[in-house]
């Protein structure tokens, strides 16, 4: 039966997905903005610039502590998914979905935009996937499951751009994408597609993103990313920005769905905010009636994870001390490969956990209305302003182009002499520009231009009713094309990893799945060039295939390297094969009270051996960190250094019930030996049958502990709970003997 | 080119400008660069729009290109490829995408040639 609902404890069934792709219609077109909530209201907090939850999600991990609530800061969160096997990112996108993001943008294939026409089919990519139209109907099949699942619209996005723009515009409409990268100046300047071509083009694609009502982002911000000193192209940021925007309104797009692809210029250790504030209120200034989709900085990354995400916390200050409708986020593993499934995930809650602890902050804060972020913001302006005028001085945007304005690395109005020039007779798909006649004609809906269907009678507002309309209004005209090549598709990709998905093999993965692939943190205390060899002889030593050293920092030149380093396990783990223990269980807080009013307990406890550590014990003791006080226990607290006679003595003292020993120092293994003493200590006074005996401590493995007689140990992360139920648990099992 | 910063100079006619002013001519300016493109828009069509025409008329991604190659060929790109379509189609009195189908096969272009010489 074909899964019409996502159980969250259940994989997505990618096989099922693909079923029965002709027949799948999109439920709706158009870009959805989140619901904001300003009155939000969550555990003991009131919150001021969020958006309303969601059904089902993963909270930060630090939400534990908080009932496991999972605010939604109210921008759109951006992920991007692609990693050359659409099918592998189905499940991707899911993890996404439940760590915030609402926009998927999926990366094009290396190559795709000088594709004449629609690639079809399910090939593989390299550096993104191609996008046909069978992948985009599975993925955003895929992705009206995942939006029911966590309860709430999901927007999915990739590029109208190549010069199969109008092609690709075409079949996003009728497939129900909903956001597009759309920007001619993209294809000029980085794709060297003809410049008359491109704007042209970008008429036609324009013209059906307006009418399916996809969201633009342009591509504006690539001028960073490319220019050798980015911070100082700003005022050409600016023009891009302006060309394409002013375009797509005049061709008919509405200015709320034209989003600005910006980002914030530099990174530390230039001094970013005070470079990149000015500049995004310049932006913001001029780009009013925009929407502003902010990306992260990837100009300056790193293979370090750690420092591209401070890079990213800064750039979303930036989005919050002035306006982002659409937060992208960057994964901070690009800098070293292709994204990874984890990296996505980190980098989309690197984005809420910013933007929620940044929530309010503007009601308490305010942009100075003079000084340096007004000056520089205005020279910014300024300098956009010249740049503008001097391309209308010069004859026009194409003349600017064939005269290396863009990307040239002074700031202008100074020039370097670096920048990008394009002919404007030159490039890909020159010489493909026709004038249209007096009786051209195009019977189709969204057509851009001069269209002469009255000559047959047609309604001008209404070309395609002249065919009894187009795809657009019947979609039962649209051809859907299966798969072209018998070896490169979905089926034989999926086929060689068939035993992953139907048994009970497992094999890590970080890309596709069964790649094999882990990635560990060691230190090396040697200098860098030998710590890297080192380590990839570990990884060796270890048996990883391929171990390659993915990221170093040098600690100290003479101490030592932090290495991280990659590799491929050639092995699978059968699940079957293990004894995977149960999750603890608890009793509830009431049950645990009525049995202690039942029946008082008495307990003795205290941090055995020459060991001074108190705050663990303290956890699981103190009401006040919701320890097992609050149950009417009766605690008798030893203190620290006790030695483990002393707790057993004060027990028969007492006739306590229970003995809880803290045990944290590991070396030589005292703190098993520490346990065994106990329960021999209690067997000699004769006790052991009456008494429990717990333990626990951060180098504690459960099982380890039981083995040494004692009834229970406890490890890292134990609260009050774990120990009451257990005391609770072994108090019955006594009783009922 | 190369050419240092002269800022201080070129800004002299900005300078007095209040920022809402900046901004109605900085508009302005950029109106002044986007109008012609918009004109070329109008007045012009490429493969890439026609096939994406053709697309719309619901005929397979897999026969437009060979269409538009016929447009080119026959030196009807200024009709439009789906005007040819539509052509063929009204006189053969076939669905489009038969007609489709045949000019995709290079069939029919002769009679679409001769259609768009004898008028319209």
């Amino acid at each position: 039966m074909a899964q019409d609902k996502l159980n969250k404890n259940v994989k997505i069934d990618v096989e099922d997905i693909l079923k029965d792709l002709e027949s799948y219609e999109p439920r709706r077109r158009g870009w959805t903005w989140r619901k904001k909530d300003p009155d939000l209201e969550m555990g003991p907090f009131a919150y001021r610039d969020l958006a309303e939850p969601l059904a089902q999600s993963t909270g930060l991990p630090s939400s534990k502590y908080f009932d496991y609530m999972d605010p939604q800061p109210s921008e759109t969160i951006t992920t991007e998914i692609a990693s050359g096997r659409f099918e592998d990112d189905i499940r991707r996108m899911r993890m996404g979905a439940w760590h915030g993001a609402d926009h998927i943008m999926v990366i094009r294939t290396m190559g795709q935009s000088h594709i004449d026409g629609l690639i079809e089919g399910t090939p593989a990519g390299i550096g993104g996937v191609p996008i046909t139209r069978k992948q985009v109907r599975a993925q955003r099949k895929a992705l009206d499951l995942i939006e029911d699942e966590v309860g709430r619209p999901i927007n999915y996005h990739s590029y109208v751009s190549g010069v199969a723009g109008p092609d690709v515009a075409v079949m996003f409409a009728e497939e129900g994408m909903n956001g597009a990268h759309q920007d001619p100046q993209y294809n000029v300047l980085y794709r060297n597609i003809n410049c008359v071509r491109s704007f042209v083009d970008a008429c036609e694609s324009k013209k059906i993103m307006t009418w399916a009502n996809i969201a633009q982002i342009d591509g504006a911000h690539n001028a960073n990313a490319t220019a050798r000193e980015a911070w100082k192209v700003m005022p050409e940021l600016i023009v891009q920005h302006a060309i394409n925007s002013l375009f797509s309104e005049k061709v008919g797009m509405k200015p709320e769905n034209i989003c600005l692809s910006t980002v914030p210029p530099t990174a530390p250790p230039a001094p970013c905010v005070f470079l990149d504030l000015p500049y995004a209120v310049a932006l913001r200034d001029y780009m009013d009636r925009y929407k502003m989709r902010a990306q992260m900085n990837t100009k300056y990354m790193e293979a370090s994870a750690r420092e591209a995400t401070v890079t990213h916390v800064l750039n979303l200050l930036i989005s919050k001390l002035t306006r982002a409708d659409i937060q992208s986020t960057i994964t901070p593993d690009e800098g070293r490969n292709v994204p990874w499934h984890i990296y996505n995930v980190e980098a989309c809650d690197t984005a809420k956990q910013t933007l929620v602890g940044l929530d309010g902050l503007m009601d308490m804060v305010s942009l100075k209305d003079d000084g340096p972020l007004r000056e520089q913001s205005r020279e910014i302006k300024e300098r956009a302003c010249l740049f503008m005028e001097e391309i209308a001085e010069i004859g026009g945007y194409f003349k600017a182009v064939e005269e290396g304005f863009f990307v040239d690395s002074g700031k202008y109005p100074e020039r370097n002499g670096d920048g990008i020039a394009r002919k404007t007779d030159g490039g890909t798909g020159y010489g493909f520009i026709f004038e249209r006649d007096e009786d051209y004609m195009a019977p189709v809906t969204a057509h851009f231009g001069y269209n002469n269907v009255e000559q047959y009678g047609g309604d001008p507002n209404d070309p395609a009713a002249l065919i009894g309309g187009c795809t657009f209004e019947d979609r039962s005209k649209i051809v859907f094309v299966d798969e072209l090549d018998e070896e490169d598709n979905v089926h034989v990709r999926m086929k060689e990893t068939e035993k992953y998905r139907h048994s009970t093999l497992v094999k890590p993965e970080m890309e596709w799945m069964a790649d094999g692939i882990v990635m560990m943190n060691m230190f090396i205390p040697e200098e860098k060039r030998t710590a890297e060899v080192v380590a990839v002889e570990i990884g060796k030593k270890l048996g990883l295939i391929e171990p390659e050293v993915i990221n170093t920092e040098v600690m100290q030149a003479a101490e030592g390297t932090r290495i991280e380093l990659k590799g491929r396990v050639g092995f699978d783990i059968d699940v079957a094969d293990l004894v995977i223990p149960p999750e603890p269980r608890y009793l509830s807080d009431q049950e645990i009270r009525d049995d202690v009013d039942a029946y008082p307990l008495k307990i003795v406890c205290g941090t055995v051996g020459e060991d001074e550590h108190s705050v663990g014990l303290r956890e699981i003791i103190d009401i006040k960190h919701g320890g097992i006080e609050r149950f009417g226990m009766e605690i008798h607290y030893l203190g620290t250094s006790v030695p483990v006679e002393k707790l057993v003595d004060a027990a028969v003292e007492l006739k306590a019930e229970a003995i809880l020993a803290s045990t944290i120092i590991s070396h030589d293994n005292i703190h098993y030996k520490n346990m065994k003493r106990l329960h021999e200590l209690a067997v000699e006074k004769g006790i052991r049958d009456d008494i429990i005996i717990l333990a626990g401590g951060t180098q504690v493995v459960a099982e380890e502990a039981l083995k040494t007689g004692i009834d229970a140990g406890f490890g890292r992360n134990t609260k009050g709970i774990d120990v009451a139920t257990a005391l609770i648990e072994k108090r019955r099992e006594k009783r009922n003997q | 080119m190369k050419r240092a910063d002269d800022f201080q100079e070129r800004r002299k006619h900005l300078a007095g400008m209040t920022d809402q002013e900046l901004y109605e001519h900085f508009w302005a300016v950029t109106g002044q660069v986007v109008d012609p493109l918009i004109e070329l828009g109008k007045k012009n069509t490429t493969p890439s729009i026609e096939r994406a025409v053709l697309m719309r008329m619901g005929i397979s991604s897999q026969k437009t290109q060979a269409i538009v190659e016929g447009c080119m060929d026959k030196g009807l790109m200024g009709k439009g490829a789906g005007h040819c379509v539509y052509k063929l189609s009204k006189a053969k009195n076939i669905g489009l995408r038969e007609a489709g189908d045949l000019l995709a096969e290079g069939k029919g272009w002769d009679e679409v040639a001769a259609m768009f010489k004898g008028g319209k």
